[in-house]
């Protein structure tokens, strides 16, 4: 029993992730309205980007910022008392370059509806079959 | 259908689920992701950059090619976003508001009818009225200075404390955004002009990527801000954290005019004329 609960207890972080990330697929492959698919693809981000973040983090290491006087000189800094910065580097940029992304989704959500005049997928098939 | 799906997505998940049995320990200092390149930025980031913050030394100044196409993306998200929505053929509402600000009565002007001039006394209104509202419009117009404060301190101390161009120029952005929402858009058109912000997004990417053109004219590689120590006036290991400095203000300045553009066109479906 003990083996189980420290199994658990040591993947329930990326277990929630991955939850997230197969609410974030139900949402783009099976709903069938586009404002949903793009909350959709938005909560896959987001359990991507805390995915990355958790492969950052280090048991008793600080934020990686290295404390520093000025003119102090040179300390060096030794890797176990930081945590690792690269997920964070990666993220940082994700993060800004998802909200970016998401303008361009919402501006074709918006150009889809003032053609079709509905957001459903099925109904803009339909019209798409019809105009054949 | 539905059923399908879910159960490729559940699969998936039980796939993913099984594969993180196999995974590094939560906090692990040896998993492989702390182990190779990461080890190597901690202990040389001071020497190589004198900068103290690790991440914004790996992002402007390591992985530089990567922030900078980063901010392309970013830039190339805004103009999309101009392209797909921006309509200049302006729809004659049926009926237009015009609020009479000193008694605060709401005017109703029907297509073809006298439209009040451009005065102090006279504000048009959006189509979806909403009540003037002394509380947020006054709370915003004290608030938004200290936010923007705040945005350009996270932009000038991106080296010595969590911050950097990213993060300064999104509250900066949410910052008009905020001015756009508590007035409306027609005023922040007004002090911040579709033009304006368009121009802005070039020109932080044209920071960017001029600050890396420049080191090239000093034969050093492509965003090697060392070779600018001659050009700033000091040594090159100083020189590499104002060059990160130069890049965080260009990457601030882009980034907080995408928002604002995303929010223009947007909020008005492109005609950036009634918005929320």
């Amino acid at each position: 029993m003990d083996e189980v609960m420290a199994i658990f207890v040591s993947r329930i972080n990326w277990w929630v992730y991955i939850l997230l990330m197969m609410i974030g697929l139900y949402g783009i492959t099976i709903k069938q309205n586009f404002m949903k698919k793009v909350i959709g693809l938005s909560i896959l981000q987001t359990s991507v980007i805390l995915f990355f973040v958790s492969i950052g983090a280090k048991k008793n290491a600080t934020i990686p910022i290295i404390e520093h006087a000025h003119d102090a000189g040179y300390s060096t800094a030794e890797a176990g008392h930081f945590i690792n910065p690269l997920p964070h580097v990666l993220m940082l940029t994700a993060i800004v370059v998802a909200v970016a992304t998401l303008g361009v989704a919402l501006a074709l959500v918006i150009k889809i509806y003032r053609q079709y005049n509905t957001l459903e997928e099925d109904e803009i098939l339909q019209q798409l079959g019809e105009d054949k | 259908m539905k059923a399908m799906g879910l159960v490729l997505v559940v699969i998936l998940g039980g796939m993913l689920i099984f594969g993180s049995l196999d995974f590094p320990l939560w906090g692990d200092p040896h998993s492989p992701a702390s182990s190779h390149v990461s080890p190597y930025y901690i202990e040389h980031t001071l020497a190589d950059t004198s900068v103290p913050n690790i991440v914004t030394a790996v992002l402007a100044d390591y992985r530089g090619y990567d922030t900078m196409f980063e901010t392309i993306v970013i830039f190339t998200a805004g103009i999309a976003c101009i392209f797909l929505l921006r309509t200049f053929t302006s729809v004659e509402p049926v009926s237009r508001l015009y609020r009479h600000i000193p008694t605060g009565i709401t005017l109703r002007i029907k297509k073809g009818g006298k439209v009040p001039e451009d005065s102090s006394d006279f504000e048009r209104l959006d189509a979806a009225w909403v009540p003037y509202d002394l509380i947020v419009k006054s709370t915003c117009r004290r608030i938004i200075p200290f936010i923007q404060i705040f945005a350009l301190y996270v932009i000038a101390h991106g080296h010595h404390s969590p911050g950097g161009g990213f993060q300064g120029g999104v509250i900066l952005g949410a910052s008009l955004i905020l001015f756009a929402i508590a007035f409306d858009l027609r005023s922040a058109i007004r002090r911040i002009s579709e033009r304006l912000t368009a121009f802005l997004c070039a020109l932080g990417v044209l920071i960017y990527a001029g600050t890396g053109a420049l080191s090239m004219l000093y034969k050093a590689n492509y965003l090697d801000y060392g070779a600018l120590a001659g050009l700033l006036g000091v040594d090159p290991v100083s020189a590499r954290s104002h060059g990160i400095l130069i890049v965080e203000i260009g990457v601030g300045i882009a980034v907080m005019a995408v928002m604002v553009i995303l929010y223009y066109n947007l909020a008005s479906a492109g005609r950036q004329d009634e918005g929320l």
